[in-house]
């Protein structure tokens, strides 16, 4: 073919990276169908997807964690075979990962040189790496203690050491994948900030993300990934997130959830000095009191682990705590024989818990078993001293019509639905139990967007029938949506509960760092 | 892959691969290894004497695959079922000795209770330990096996042997007790099996506890508990399922499986308890589970081949120069190959379903995509 002579022709200055005709299939999944993108070298390019659109695919076969079955890549005008990630290394690739893979008990400096030692002494390799990481700080304004154990530094610099990790293997691409998952919406900005300035020094970056805003506020292009397939490329400037959702989705979508005023009534939940500590000794929630009524969304912000799993996790019944829960007026059993899922739902709790994979789903069962999960010793399960299978694949045909499962196999294991289709098994199964109180985590993590609405529409029909609701999420937008009343969780405690029509996200994400405003209005 | 490629083919060909290559060795000391196969399968089916003992030992392997399947299936690795095995044993000789029975039907029963009680009670410390200290069951059991061996020693040589006996093992049981063999069960319906042979009752049993274990796992609430602890304890613990419960009621029927072995060797065969009853089946039974996917059907037929092979490599070391020693290296090849090879077989079957499918399906229609810069 003619590519090369093609592209000389076209620019003087080759695209950093270029993806021509890329596919690549799982067994029957065609996770990439002739896949072709250009990225400009010191830009920032957005790839935005749902779950499952091939996003992740994409990147991994762009950093030799998969091959192509076709296609080419060419980085920097020359075509390039990376067929594990030390070419791709090699190649000038730098990819920080959404899981950061870092050693805890190693230092910023130790880790940043691992992989990467010269020889087999550590000594000059360290100080090696500490004069170029002094460089790269000064460089890239990307400081951090080198010193400093992993362990002991915040998620942000975490991430940070990610960056320097990559920028020291000498990357000039930098993959960075759904980078602000973690971050608070203060650590974010400072993010983008630093990748601003990778931009201005001549970096590329593409970032992967599912966050329509991100991709607004920070990337010069963008492109838009479904089912497998590149939908659309464009310029950020003359797009707007309503049309990046619809090409992402296929279809309108609502951005926003329709929903009346709430109309509370008793108090449902009612949590006083609620103390857990863990295995290890650290108190992980350190005297919480919160106040759900029938008919309210409460909704728990905060960044990933200052508690919220544990509240979740001791209301669901298996975690013990010590302090004051009562539902409906009835003290629930924190640390004895009681205290476990079942008598839980007993009491008319219904929990979608935070992590569908690890918890609320037994990944290897069907639907139809998964349908039973928590619920298996319930009497209209049962036939005798034998489980009535064929009743539980009934009441699963049911739940997915109503719940629209796709596909509606309830044969299937609940590994091969979509991220957004297993929420779906998970919330039918709890909210048709037609709980008093509903526990729910991260209700849309790793859901497509099509899904959200739907998710997003049922919470709100199951408050309008006047139940009440914990809604934890880390994702603030998503609290401020949903939430009637938001309360926020720093460090095991509950910083101040504000209702949500006179909060915004810059008070919330103060809060969500830990700085209390004396000023700030009282709300409840 | 489909299932019946999954069930069939993975085994099927992990099977020839091991068959190779202990022609191949069996080539390497001198032998042909054509004429050992038709030794091995004459020796082991070839006649009703051969079939006798091919059964007998597939029952031991019947009863020690399903305790590890069992345990496997709450992902805890019970390697203890020979410890298990042996105390059974000594419960079936306690039950026997002690109880004037009238009938050997009702003698079976009560042999049969006794040996998973004891079986059960030996795997139900390691099981506390594991459940309620974190000692990791693994090193249990492994260990567990040494002391049953020394306990059963102990009691063998200073309580039960008989006064004046030099033989380290009990008195014979009473007439009373001794178990109908597959001669006297097949004899009323014409067919004329091997009277030499050992193999008894205790099959039906065996075959009787695989269709029940069978129901236990896929249809009962317990199974369901247990394979979801199995599978995922976070889950478990999210449904309410509480892992001490799970791990002490899986492993007490593990071992209570095991235990009941001994109705076959003990009970049925040496007709006493003799040191050493169990000559290594609880390992085998790790093997059959493997190879047998955990699944009660899976285990019947992986127990019947390594009786086979059991019953071949004990005729082939009679009839030949092959060392016994060879025999051993041929059954470990086979646990090598459908155990801890199983992948290398699977991925590239994995692969070529693949491509067979692809062949067959339509070609993806291609679609232009037009950036819109």
């Amino acid at each position: 073919m003619n590519d090369k002579t093609d592209m000389e022709r076209q620019a003087t200055a080759a695209p950093a990276i270029e993806l021509k005709g890329i596919s690549k299939a799982f067994g029957p999944v065609q996770a990439n169908k002739d896949i072709s993108i250009r990225v400009m070298p010191g830009t920032i390019h957005g790839i935005i997807g749902e779950n499952g659109a091939g996003k992740s695919t994409l990147m991994s076969i762009l950093y030799g964690f998969y091959k192509a079955d076709k296609g080419e890549i060419f980085i920097s005008g020359e075509k390039t075979d990376i067929p594990d990630s030390q070419a791709a290394i090699a190649a000038g690739i730098g990819m920080v990962f959404q899981h950061f893979k870092l050693v805890e008990n190693f230092t910023v400096l130790e880790n940043i040189i691992l992989g990467a030692e010269d020889g087999r002494l550590l000594k000059p390799s360290l100080a090696k790496a500490r004069k170029s990481l002094l460089k790269l700080a000064d460089d890239y304004g990307l400081k951090v203690d080198p010193d400093a154990l992993i362990q002991d530094i915040g998620v942000g610099m975490q991430q940070r050491v990610e960056i320097l990790k990559a920028l020291y293997r000498q990357a000039d691409i930098l993959i960075l994948d759904e980078p602000t998952g973690v971050l608070t919406p203060a650590e974010a900005d400072q993010l983008f900030r630093i990748l601003g300035r990778l931009r201005s020094e001549g970096k590329t970056i593409i970032l992967i993300t599912h966050k329509l805003r991100e991709i607004m506020d920070i990337t010069d292009t963008v492109s838009v990934m479904r089912r497998g397939e590149m939908t659309a490329t464009v310029k950020t400037t003359e797009t707007s997130p309503a049309e990046l959702a619809e090409l992402m989705v296929g279809r309108k979508v609502l951005l926003r959830v329709d929903k009346a005023p709430a109309q509370p009534r008793d108090v449902v939940l009612d949590i006083h000095g609620l103390r857990v500590v863990d295995e290890k000794g650290v108190e992980r929630l350190r005297g919480i009191d919160l106040q759900v009524r029938a008919g309210e969304i409460l909704g728990v912000a905060g960044v990933a682990g200052n508690g919220q799993s544990e509240l979740l996790e001791v209301l669901g019944g298996y975690q013990t705590g010590t302090g004051s829960v009562q539902v409906k007026g009835q003290a629930l059993d924190l640390t004895g024989k009681q205290s476990d899922g079942q008598s839980r739902r007993n009491h008319g709790i219904a929990h979608v818990p935070e992590d569908r994979q690890r918890e609320g789903l037994i990944m290897d069962y069907h639907a139809w078993e998964n349908t039973a999960f928590g619920y298996h010793k319930d009497p209209s399960y049962r036939s005798g001293i034998l489980m009535n299978n064929a009743a539980i694949k009934a009441d699963t045909v049911e739940k997915m019509e109503r719940f629209d499962v796709r596909p509606p196999n309830p044969k299937l294991a609940a590994k091969n639905f979509s991220g957004g289709n297993q929420q779906k098994i998970v919330l039918a199964r709890e909210i048709e139990r037609n709980p008093d109180l509903l526990l729910i985590g991260q209700p849309t993590r790793g859901v497509d967007i099509g899904a959200i609405e739907f998710i997003h529409q049922q919470i709100v029909a199951l408050r309008d029938q006047g139940k009440a609701i914990l809604l934890v999420s880390v994702e603030l937008e998503e609290i401020l949506a949903l939430s009637d009343r938001v309360a926020v969780m720093f460090d095991g405690q509950i910083m101040g509960v504000r209702d949500a029509a006179d909060t915004d996200e810059k008070e919330l994400g103060l809060m969500m760092a830990g700085i209390t405003d004396a000023d700030a209005k009282i709300g409840g | 892959m489909p299932k019946w490629a999954e069930v069939v083919l993975v085994p099927l060909i992990s099977l020839i691969l091991a068959a190779i290559l202990s022609a191949l060795v069996i080539l390497g000391i001198g032998e042909d290894p054509v004429a050992a196969v038709k030794l091995m399968v004459t020796g082991a089916l070839g006649s009703t004497y051969g079939w006798g003992y091919t059964l007998y030992y597939a029952t031991n392997f019947m009863f020690t695959g399903l305790c590890v399947a069992i345990a496997f299936h709450a992902r805890l690795f019970n390697i203890g079922g020979e410890g298990q095995a042996m105390l059974g044993g000594l419960g079936v000789a306690l039950a026997c000795l002690y109880i004037p029975w009238p009938h050997w039907s009702l003698a079976l029963i009560g042999a049969t209770t006794m040996a998973a009680l004891f079986g059960a009670a030996w795997a139900a410390i390691p099981a506390f330990l594991q459940a309620k200290r974190g000692s990791h069951i693994v090193i249990t059991t492994i260990m567990f096996n040494f002391i049953a061996a020394a306990v059963l020693n102990y009691i063998l040589v200073n309580m039960l042997r008989p006064k004046g006996s030099m033989d380290p093992a009990t008195a014979r049981f009473p007439d009373a007790t001794n178990l109908p063999t597959l001669h006297d069960l097949l004899a009323p319906i014409g067919i004329n099996f091997s009277k030499a042979a050992p193999a008894n009752i205790s099959l039906l049993v065996a075959i009787a506890a695989c269709f029940f274990l069978w129901v236990l796992i896929w249809r009962t609430r317990l199974g369901y508990e247990i394979r979801a602890y199995g599978h995922s304890e976070s889950a478990a613990k999210y449904a309410g399922i509480s892992p001490v419960k799970i791990t002490m009621i899986t492993m007490i029927i593990s071992g209570g499986l095991a235990g009941m072995m001994a109705i076959n060797n003990v009970m049925g065969e040496s007709e006493r308890l003799v040191l050493n009853a169990t000559e290594g089946a609880g390992f085998i039974g790790i093997a059959v589970a493997l190879m047998g996917r955990s699944h009660p059907l899976g285990v019947f037929l992986a127990a019947i081949l390594f009786g086979f092979l059991y019953q071949g490599g004990a005729e082939l070391a009679l009839w030949t120069s092959i060392p016994r020693e060879l025999i051993v290296v041929i059954q470990a090849l086979v646990i090598l190959f459908t155990g801890a090879l199983d992948n290398m077989v699977r991925m590239p079957l994995e692969k070529i379903f693949l491509s067979i499918r692809n062949a067959r399906a339509p070609k993806p229609e291609r679609k232009p995509v037009e950036p819109a810069e």
